[in-house]
């Protein structure tokens, strides 16, 4: 499993990609550093909250996911619809609509998120209620949240909620069931979520909490959305009953949906990875009292606003709430789903200091000297000129051995004042009948040398010329 | 003892909004140090409360933070009004602060007793009119 820590579904489509300095700039674990004209991602420091393929002008940063083809890779395939699937459709009243046109389009059966997503809320109302001297309590159901609170909140991480996230759920008792009803052994059965974000790819393949997810494969909402549409048919009477979820389970897609089927009052719900890096700053710092539960998605409205979803993500709110308007609360109960044997985590999830300059303590204080004195000696403007998001992101990668000061196209500049400055000083400095003696003529091809060897470093980025 | 880094970080006296940015700052730094979790999460509550104090009473001041290999080390400055009574201002819910302050939710008279409790060692150093000197210490 260990080398499948770090997995991450962003992709850098190397083509497309201009080396500008965007992604670095707006990657909130500053996990983005652009070299020879290309970005990379430290796949470590990379918390999949996909900024950068929302953020990239050049659509050089992919989202990576399964093709639809998948389904034909089982003999019998399961859909697990997210609920912020239904809110990509414009005046959806009955979600049986959407859940009928999945088995058209090949599933053998749907098994929805949010059923499972109100069994969920149902174990964290349990959970709370008997560690409430333990609060507040952080969702987990957001792998990016995750993600980030391992890398750079170990303070925080026992205040996660060691819960399974609703798809987790759904897939454990979509096999079980399908197992049952088919006879298969659970190899054949295919459980296929249908996402509105990538970081649940990485997820099903590395999940955090679990050692293995019960999810084979994870296709994109922006993939089926338009190939259910010829399915889908308004006459409720031709279809098959097959919804079961409530206004809490369906509520979840949106930001604040999970806080409010906890049916607590004393929660906050933030979303957007920049909100949520604050709101976990502060809840480092004891500075926000008097909290049951914290909501926090990666995404601005909560999933619908994934990375992988069709519609802007505040009309899709505005779509979940009318469409659970008249909704029972909640529809499922642990007591009526025996399939769900255990919906806790089994595993710690620990802390990984990936931020961590050395591999000792005392290694670290000595890099951080050197990344001090470094930082000093650029000029602070975080330009991103050298491929770093800021100065002090040169100065740390310059002492972990990932770069060089004259990256730095203000360091490099005063290099070669200074060279030139010299070499010009000692042209002038020959005698009268213009001859240089042969220490200083030695001299001089040095600082020429020293030169020609600063003004290489320039490089020529790829891309340069090629379209001229 | 071994290398040490000092970090020295001025706290500006009128802007509640901006107090806990070299709290901030230190747990970052201590993070790429690779310090412990609950190491970093004592710091930061006691160096948080410690600047909150010097906004409200002492209109700022200065923060210095060592950090070595055996702790952490920060000494809060300032040339505040001092404390009459340090006893009494280490009880909990005992504050001195104005009403206003009281009203954005601060001054709840637990910054003293909080900085006790999560660092390791903490001494006050205070004359009346001139200024108190806080240094705190968290093991590592």
């Amino acid at each position: 499993m260990d080398n499948n820590k770090f997995i991450r579904s962003v992709r850098l489509r190397e083509a497309s990609c201009r080396g500008c300095i965007n992604c670095i700039k707006y990657c909130p674990t500053q996990a983005i550093r652009v070299h020879n004209g290309k970005a990379h991602i430290i796949d470590k420091f990379c918390i999949d909250c996909g900024r950068c393929i929302r953020y990239c002008p050049h659509h050089a940063k992919i989202p990576v996911y399964d093709p639809l083809s998948v389904i034909n890779n089982f003999k019998y395939t399961v859909a697990l619809p997210a609920p912020s699937l239904y809110a990509q459709y414009n005046n959806l009243t009955n979600v049986d609509i959407v859940l009928n046109a999945l088995l058209k389009l090949g599933f053998d059966d749907v098994y929805e998120v949010s059923a499972a997503a109100e069994l969920v809320s149902e174990a964290s109302r349990e959970y709370i209620k008997e560690h409430i001297s333990e609060a507040p309590f952080i969702s987990s159901a957001c792998p990016s949240v995750i993600r980030l609170i391992r890398v750079k909140f170990p303070a925080l991480i026992s205040r996660l909620l060691p819960i399974k996230a609703p798809v987790e759920a759904a897939a454990e008792i979509a096999r079980a069931r399908a197992m049952k009803k088919t006879g298969l052994k659970p190899e054949e059965i295919g459980i296929i979520f249908i996402s509105p974000c990538p970081s649940k790819v990485s997820y099903a393949k590395s999940p955090l909490g679990i050692e293995r997810s019960n999810i084979d494969n994870v296709v994109a909402i922006k993939d089926v959305y338009p190939l259910l549409l010829p399915h889908m048919k308004h006459d409720e009477s031709q279809l098959k009953p097959l919804s079961h979820s409530g206004r809490i389970g369906i509520g979840w897609s949106n930001a604040g949906g999970e806080a409010g089927g906890l049916l607590v009052e004393n929660y906050l719900a933030a979303d957007g990875i920049v909100n949520i890096l604050r709101v976990l700053e502060e809840l480092e710092d004891e500075k926000l009292h008097g909290l049951t539960f914290v909501e926090l998605n990666a995404c601005s409205g909560g999933c619908v606003g994934g990375t992988l979803t069709v519609e802007n993500a505040y009309i899709a709110m505005a779509k979940t709430k009318r469409l659970t308007k008249y909704q029972p609360v909640s529809k499922n109960h642990l007591e009526d789903n025996p399939e769900i044997r255990n919906l806790y985590w089994a595993d710690d999830v620990e802390y990984e200091p990936v931020f961590r300059l050395g591999n000792t303590f005392k290694e670290s204080l000595k890099m951080m000297n050197d990344v001090e004195q470094l930082t000093a000696m650029f000029p602070g403007l975080d330009c991103g000129s050298c491929g770093a998001p800021t100065c002090q992101t040169l100065a740390e990668d310059i002492v972990r051995g990932d770069a060089a000061p004259n990256d730095c196209i203000y360091v490099l500049r005063s290099n070669i004042a200074e060279l030139s400055q010299k070499i010009e000083r000692l042209t002038q400095s020959g005698s009268a009948d213009g001859q240089l003696s042969e220490e200083e003529d030695a001299l001089l091809h040095r600082y020429i040398r020293e030169l020609t060897t600063e003004l290489a470093s320039f490089g020529v980025p790829e891309n340069m010329g090629k379209d001229m | 003892m071994g290398d040490q880094l000092i970090f020295t970080y001025i706290i500006d006296g009128d802007d509640f909004t901006r107090a806990g940015e070299a709290s901030s700052s230190v747990k970052n730094k201590l993070k790429m140090l690779g310090v412990p979790g609950e190491v970093i999460r004592k710091v930061a509550i006691a160096m948080y409360e410690g600047e909150i104090n010097m906004v409200i009473h002492a209109n700022g001041g200065t923060i210095t933070v060592t950090i070595s290999d055996n702790d952490i080390t920060m000494v809060l400055s300032d040339s505040g009004p001092g404390i009459p009574d340090v006893e009494q201002a280490m009880q909990e819910g005992f504050s001195t602060a104005r009403e206003e302050v009281r009203s954005l939710g601060f001054g709840a008279g637990m910054g003293l007793p909080n900085m006790k409790r999560f660092t390791d060692e903490m001494t006050i150093d205070t004359v009346i009119g001139e200024g108190t000197a806080i240094t705190m210490k968290v093991c590592l």
